[in-house]
């Protein structure tokens, strides 16, 4: 036997029992990091007030007593508005797919040039970082109040997601079939036809359904700005405070945005 | 006439790391020739450069030509590289078949270079096309699968597939990189019995590398050894050495296939 300790490990062996301390320091740093990172921002965002959830309760207790008796009076008007959320939210996703997947091919690495990619893709992050209630409020000023401007936002919104999304399934994808198809004298983009579409079908209808819920969701506040749906119903009722009618408004939402999510997870599983 | 000239080509994926030294290949039409060598001696990178998903290391002299075409010179890429995909059909190891599609779509892959572009690209592949991809499957006595998705098929039955798409190709040369390398004996033997008889009744070159040398001993007319990116011995199966062997195999193995 050769060098071994008290235990009788081998001395490479016991090593391992030894107390690491770059890598106690490391995982202490990354605590301190959290922790700082926090509270640099306690006061930016005043959690300082957390006191007034509990001193002003009486506030909430107020609304609440209004809003635990839904008014249902204006359902058909409701339903109607709700509908007219999903358009906006079914048309604006249908158009992301449509000018997506082209920005998705020329924003993948294993299929466009560098110097495709990089710009393809600073553009659809700046429709990313922007918000569809920002989009809204820019749409309506373009194209004036309604559906249509809610439609738009969705859209250019969720075109930059949908390339983002559909990009990575295609980076994704395995290069041998390509290969093969290549191999046979076809095109560039019979490349893409036969060989990358039917490896990234399965998960490109599974995040379109799954965007497709989100964005019935995000239509629900387009409202607010004036972009169509329930959204202005909702908002209508709250600055008269009906607030009854607010929460029978809330329930219809939340009603439909859950069945929606249910129907598209029951779609989705069959897909993958 | 020579269908396939490589003169003086050398490969380095790491600078000053060459996988491919001054290789010069000279093969006739109608020829059928087993590349050997160790893992890493170069034969897959061999291939890929004739098959043009590779390109050559620059230099004055190196260059491809194929069907008296040069398809790569300079550490280029020529025109005619991509148009030389028509006529040379691959076999991979893993197949390469697209797995979620019908394996007859799989086959029509091959017409693809055939075809004008917007057909293909809008999947109407016209009726002959399809008697030649329904004709390749039976010669590889596929037919019975030809609706099935690829991914469903076996090992041995996908590469038949992948050699019914070459054969729709109507390719003149046949690259084959360690086509039986992840089969079964039984699925090995009925793939090299289908490349062996292309070869004669078709008049197709074919290019096969392979790991065992019995088989590339029984089935081929010539051999082309690599070791560490060198040719070693280029020649009829008979003539090679034991000490060729042994430099390509080890002693050991060397003696076990020389009895």
């Amino acid at each position: 036997m050769e060098n071994t300790d008290r235990l009788g490990l081998s001395v490479n062996a016991s090593n391992h029992l030894r107390v690491k301390w770059p890598e106690i320091f490391s995982k202490a740093t990354y605590i301190f990091v959290i922790i700082a990172i926090l509270g640099i921002s306690y006061f930016p965002a005043e959690i300082y007030r957390w006191p007034m959830i509990f001193t002003d309760a009486a506030n909430m207790a107020d609304y609440l007593s209004d809003f635990l008796k839904p008014n249902f009076g204006d359902l058909k008007l409701y339903v109607i508005k709700m509908f007219e959320t999903i358009t906006i939210a079914t048309w604006g996703t249908f158009l992301s797919i449509v000018f997506g997947i082209p920005f998705a091919l020329l924003s993948s690495n294993n299929i466009a040039p560098k110097w495709i990619v990089q710009p393809i893709r600073r553009l659809m992050d700046a429709t990313r970082a922007i918000n569809e209630l920002v989009f809204a409020i820019l749409f309506v000023a373009a194209v004036g109040l309604g559906p249509f401007a809610g439609t738009m936002a969705v859209f250019v919104h969720n075109t930059g997601i949908i390339s983002k999304l559909f990009s990575e399934s295609v980076e994704a994808v395995d290069m041998r079939p390509v290969e093969g198809i290549r191999s046979t004298g076809a095109g560039y983009i019979h490349e893409i036809i036969y060989g990358v579409i039917p490896q990234v079908m399965p998960l490109w209808s599974s995040f379109s359904l799954y965007r497709l819920e989100t964005n019935i969701r995000s239509a629900t506040v387009l409202g607010i700005v004036g972009a169509g749906g329930i959204g202005f119903t909702f908002y209508e009722s709250f600055r008269a405070f009906k607030y009854s009618e607010a929460a029978a408004i809330i329930i219809v939402v939340v009603v439909t945005v859950s069945i929606t999510d249910m129907i598209s997870c029951q779609l989705r599983k069959k897909l993958i | 006439m020579s269908i396939i000239k490589v003169t003086d080509i050398n490969k380095s994926f790491k600078k000053g790391k060459l996988v491919l030294k001054n290789i010069n290949l000279d093969i006739e039409e109608g020829e059928i020739v087993g590349l050997i060598g160790p893992s890493g001696s170069g034969k897959s990178t061999l291939l890929r450069i004739l098959g043009g998903f590779e390109v050559i290391d620059s230099s004055s002299s190196g260059k491809i030509e194929i069907l008296r075409h040069i398809t790569q010179k300079n550490g280029k890429k020529t025109t005619s590289c991509r148009h030389s995909h028509q006529y040379i059909g691959v076999i991979f190891q893993q197949f390469n078949l697209v797995g979620r599609l019908k394996l007859l779509t799989n086959v029509l892959m091959g017409r693809l270079g055939k075809i004008p572009s917007w057909r293909g690209t809008l999947g109407f592949f016209p009726k002959e096309d399809k008697m030649k991809a329904l004709a390749a499957l039976e010669r590889v006595d596929m037919i019975d699968y030809a609706f099935q998705r690829a991914s469903t098929l076996s090992g041995g039955q996908q590469q038949r597939g992948a050699i019914a798409r070459v054969l729709a190709q109507e390719s003149k040369i046949i690259l084959a990189d360690e086509p039986i390398a992840s089969l079964d004996p039984a699925s090995s033997d009925r793939v090299m019995n289908h490349l062996v008889n292309i070869n004669r009744t078709d008049n197709t070159t074919i290019i096969v590398s392979l790991h065992q040398f019995e088989v590339a001993r029984t089935r081929c007319k010539r051999i082309v050894a690599l070791k560490d990116g060198e040719i070693i011995y280029d020649g009829s199966p008979e003539n090679i050495s034991r000490n060729d062997l042994i430099n390509l195999y080890g002693v050991e193995s060397a003696d076990a296939l020389y009895a």
